[in-house]
């Protein structure tokens, strides 16, 4: 990590914060390489996809980032939310692991998630409302504007904004529990 | 979903704000001491001759402990939910109180003598301080745990144990005006009794509420 990265960074996210989408979209596709490259390191062992990890952590900097202090340094900032969603996601291993021991037929069925379907993120999605589901799929699977999905679903744009923000809400509540499926 | 896809999606919810964490602090605080001068005022309220009271340095005294605490438990709590935020300094500054205390106490012993030490110690209001600091506190240690779950605090336990006691150093601000007992012997006992149960149930509340 060099300072002027560090000073890059807290820019872009400077200009984030003042509504800038295009810098914002440049510091989180390096803030995931670089968290990615964290959890990797740390992950040693199977169990956690760090893949996960990496985009928990994402969650948790968009929503949180009314904690950073802008005079502060962005990276410190960054790396302890990852070293959290870390522990949290190694916590929750072990209680997984705890429910599979009682049922081992289970276990031998399931094989190792490991592909993109398998996400975490995919299960929390699933279990969304119908209305935030569909919101968020259109604007992230599908790639599409916050207009092409108001005009896909026949909505207002501020409806399909509501609907994107409390849809990341819950899918990020739904990693801090644990939950990721229908209740 | 890929990680890239996600990524488009936060970029599309750049827009939506929310209030910075430190001047949510600050209104935070400041419904604090709303709530709790408003249970102190509708229970308890000042004793009738605090302002003679108010000449006196056992009197004062129980004011710079509470505020100190408060003040000190303010800024920790501030630094425990910011993630990355250094918070040794502000650790280290929690020992101003109690140790504020013990210098209060030493000095006490030094001036009653000691066939008084056990009254002054007991008092006459323990159950009154039991019940009140806590009671004023409850109010202040919910909205302070809220502001955690706003925040992001990476050691949830012991930020509710900083929220616990920033309730505890207000509501014993409102309390020490009510309080007749104004021995450091007393405050030392029953006063860190009742904010160390605010503490407590401070910390369950990072454990179990305090989730991001």
């Amino acid at each position: 990590m060099s300072g002027k990265d560090e000073a890059e960074l807290s820019r872009l996210m400077r200009a984030a914060i003042a509504g800038d989408e295009k810098a914002y979209a440049d510091f989180l596709h390096r803030i995931a390489a670089l968290i990615r490259g964290f959890v990797r390191r740390k992950i040693v062992q199977g169990g956690v996809d760090p893949e996960d990890v990496v985009q928990e952590t994402l969650l948790a900097i968009h929503l949180k980032r009314h904690t950073w202090r802008q005079d502060a340094p962005v990276l410190p900032w960054v790396y302890a939310i990852a070293r959290f969603k870390l522990i949290d996601a190694f916590r929750r291993r072990g209680r997984r692991i705890e429910i599979d021991v009682d049922d081992i037929a289970e276990t031998f069925a399931e094989p190792e998630t490991d592909t993109v379907s398998e996400r975490d993120i995919n299960r929390a999605l699933d279990g969304l409302p119908p209305a935030q589901r569909s919101v968020v799929s259109a604007v992230s699977v599908e790639g599409r504007s916050i207009g092409e999905t108001a005009a896909k679903f026949g909505i207002s744009e501020t409806a399909v904004r509501v609907s994107l923000h409390r849809g990341l809400a819950a899918i990020a509540k739904r990693f801090g529990q644990g939950r990721f499926g229908r209740e | 979903m890929k990680t890239d896809d996600l990524i488009k999606a936060l970029d599309a919810d750049a827009r939506s704000k929310a209030m910075p964490l430190r001047l949510a602090w600050w209104l935070a605080a400041g419904a604090a001491v709303v709530v709790a001068a408003a249970v102190f005022m509708m229970t308890i309220g000042p004793r009738p001759d605090f302002m003679v009271a108010a000449h006196t340095m056992r009197f004062l005294s129980k004011f710079v402990f509470t505020i100190v605490l408060a003040i000190s438990a303010f800024a920790l709590i501030r630094a425990l939910s910011t993630p990355g935020a250094a918070t040794g300094r502000a650790m280290a500054a929690m020992i101003a109180a109690p140790l504020l205390v013990a210098v209060a106490v030493v000095l006490e012993l030094f001036m009653v003598p000691q066939a008084l030490w056990g009254t002054r110690m007991i008092g006459s209001n323990m159950m009154i301080c039991m019940t009140f600091i806590p009671l004023i506190g409850i109010g202040p240690l919910a909205i302070f745990l809220w502001m955690l779950r706003y925040g992001a605090p990476t050691r949830p336990v012991l930020a509710g144990a900083a929220a616990g006691l920033l309730a505890g150093g207000l509501a014993a601000t409102f309390y020490a005006a009510h309080c007749f007992d104004d021995s450091p012997l007393f405050v030392a006992t029953w006063y860190t009794l009742a904010i160390a149960a605010l503490a407590l149930l401070g910390a369950l509340g990072g454990r179990f509420f305090v989730r991001w």
